[in-house]
């Protein structure tokens, strides 16, 4: 049996409670909400902590409601699986919805966690493996070890960012609400994440992430795709969000994410720069498709399923294909099916 | 932070009411034992097996309220005031449950290691959709890895138990997929 670690264990029934256990020892405790990510890294021993805090038991953190401007506030330890499920957010942001329904399996989906997908470790094929696994290649930077053993040269860590509901998120604005024992702040969720595979949240240890809260649509029209080896259970190795809002021909305002292609989500500087002000056609969005690819940060390497060559090249085909959806023009390629 | 080992630490021990298969039972374990130990351990309740124990394969699957479960990813210590099933408790009586009794009929369990997983799950599926598409059983038991039958059985055996369940006694599954004798009131193949 693979087991866990073992920990001491609370289960608090308030965020203030949460945070005052958390501020004891944030350097050795880790919260855990749905477990999917943090259990399996306990048990290939590359995370650890003394302290498990449960965030299941807090009322004030689950549950969806809309805000008094039409948005929708989500309690980060709402599950997945009831998000899909729910009217409101099928109505008003049924690509985000379509997100999440790519993440993990149905069964992962009835545990995992918003919060937890937001702050999902990065990943690598060097790193997400059993404990016998890195000994042999001496570990590396990440956990225990002093290389990095996709870029040796480099003096960082390019572990991949890739909670699947993120780009979209950041397309459509989100906020994040952090609660610790010294108060809250409310920051973009674009600011949560650092460039960086092993300091890859701009959060502290002692914060709590609270609860997400997207602006009411306001006439966008968006798309998602993901690209991964099977329909379901995978890792994503690339996810395109786009959000565009146009009058008339014109595209007023969009915002163009990818995730999976580095330590952070990616905005698509150039691309939405080339599109603003000017119409989504074949020709302005194969422009702007080749522009992400080149774009920074869009920087594939090895150390995710498939080759980084073949990755790069499907962010130009997976931009071009999401935004000719955004943009209402036929999409000539097949687009991914997700169980 | 850093990874430490904490196997020296001392295990912080707790005494629990779980209530598993509609009975109560008072067990002792370790706050960092996953609901799959203390079953297969603690309980004695095998049938519930371990794979992958990391979340990618799905045997484990239990169900919690009604809704499956990774047991390998659920502390057993969070299971308290919570209804768990497992492939123990899905018989109805003496009888078995029609999931079980068709993929038994169809052979949908070759070496059977993922068989209780999927009946978990298909069995939630049923509760919620008594006439669920071929794509909506696929999409259910898209988190339950099966390496032996190719899945046909399986989606065979589900459609099987659903027209069972439904009272729907006009379904027949495909002939090709009886395995075994002929199904009440059918002439034997000659084949
Ligand atoms: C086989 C498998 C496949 C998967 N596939 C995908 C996939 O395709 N796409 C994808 O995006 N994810 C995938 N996941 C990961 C995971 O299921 C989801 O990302 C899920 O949403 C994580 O949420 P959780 O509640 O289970 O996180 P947890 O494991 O509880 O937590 C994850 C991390 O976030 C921290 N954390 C959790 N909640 C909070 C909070 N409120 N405040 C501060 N910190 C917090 C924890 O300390 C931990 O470090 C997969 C997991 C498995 C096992
Ligand atoms: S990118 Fe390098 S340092 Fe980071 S996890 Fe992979 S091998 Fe380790
Ligand atoms: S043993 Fe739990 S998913 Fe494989
Ligand atoms: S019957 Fe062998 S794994 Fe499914």
């Amino acid at each position: 049996m693979l087991r866990l670690p073992a920990f001491s264990f609370h289960s608090p029934e308030t965020v203030t409670e949460a945070a005052r256990i958390l501020a004891q020892d944030p350097g050795n405790t880790r919260v855990v909400a749905g477990g999917t990510d943090l259990w399996p890294n306990m048990k290939r021993r590359h995370q650890g902590a003394k302290t498990i805090v449960s965030l299941r038991s807090i009322p004030e953190m689950n549950g969806i409601c809309v805000d008094d401007k039409g948005g929708v506030v989500i309690g980060a330890t709402t599950t997945l699986d009831t998000i899909i499920r729910n009217e409101t957010m099928q109505e008003k942001y049924p690509t985000l919805v379509k997100a999440i329904t790519s993440i993990s399996s149905p069964v992962l989906r009835n545990a995992g966690t918003i919060g937890g997908n937001l702050c999902l470790d990065t990943r690598c094929t060097y790193y997400n493996q059993n404990e016998e696994w890195r000994r042999s290649i001496s570990y590396c930077m990440k956990a225990e070890g002093d290389v990095c053993w996709v870029a040796p040269s480099s003096p960082r860590c390019w572990a991949v960012s890739s909670g699947d509901s993120v780009p979209m998120l950041c397309a459509l604005g989100a906020e994040i609400s952090l609660h610790s024992a010294d108060g809250e702040r409310v920051l973009p969720l674009a600011e949560l994440f650092n460039d960086d595979g092993m300091d890859y949240l701009s959060k502290r240890p002692d914060e709590i992430l609270t609860r997400v809260r997207i602006p009411a649509p306001s006439g966008e029209r968006t798309g998602y795709w993901k690209l991964r080896r099977r329909g379901s259970i995978d890792y994503g190795v690339l996810s395109v969000a786009a959000a565009a809002w146009c009058s008339g021909e014109t595209t007023d305002r969009i915002e163009l994410w990818l995730g999976s292609v580095g330590s952070t989500p990616v905005r698509c500087d150039a691309s939405i720069d080339h599109l603003t002000g000017k119409p989504l056609t074949a020709e302005t969005i194969a422009e702007a498709a080749a522009m992400a690819r080149k774009g920074d940060g869009a920087n594939p390497l090895g150390n995710t399923d498939f080759a980084p060559q073949w990755r790069g090249k499907m962010i130009e085909k997976y931009v071009e294909a999401v935004l000719r959806e955004v943009a209402g023009l036929p999409v000539e390629r097949l687009a991914p099916h997700h169980g | 932070m850093e990874q430490q080992d904490h196997s020296a630490m001392e295990h912080q021990q707790v005494f629990k009411k779980l209530s598993v298969n509609g009975e109560p039972h008072s067990v002792g374990f370790s706050v960092h034992h996953s609901l799959l130990e203390v079953l297969r351990e603690q309980m004695q309740l095998t049938g519930t097996k371990h794979g992958c124990e990391l979340g990618e394969c799905g045997t484990c699957t239990v169900l919690i309220d009604g809704q499956p479960v990774l047991s390998c990813l659920e502390l057993a210590v969070e299971c308290e005031g919570r209804e768990i099933t497992t492939v123990e408790g899905m018989m109805i009586g003496n009888d078995l449950h029609p999931l079980q009794e068709a993929f038994a009929d169809l052979g949908a369990a070759q070496c059977g290691y993922c068989t209780p997983g999927i009946l978990m799950t298909a069995k939630a599926l049923l509760e919620e959709n008594p006439a669920p598409t071929r794509d909506e059983v696929v999409s259910a038991l898209a988190g339950n890895l099966c390496r032996c039958t190719g899945y046909h059985k399986i989606l065979e055996g589900i459609d099987w138990a659903a027209a069972k369940m439904r009272g729907d006694e006009d379904f027949r599954p495909p002939r090709e997929a009886i395995y075994g004798d002929p199904l009440p009131g059918e002439e034997p193949s000659d084949a």
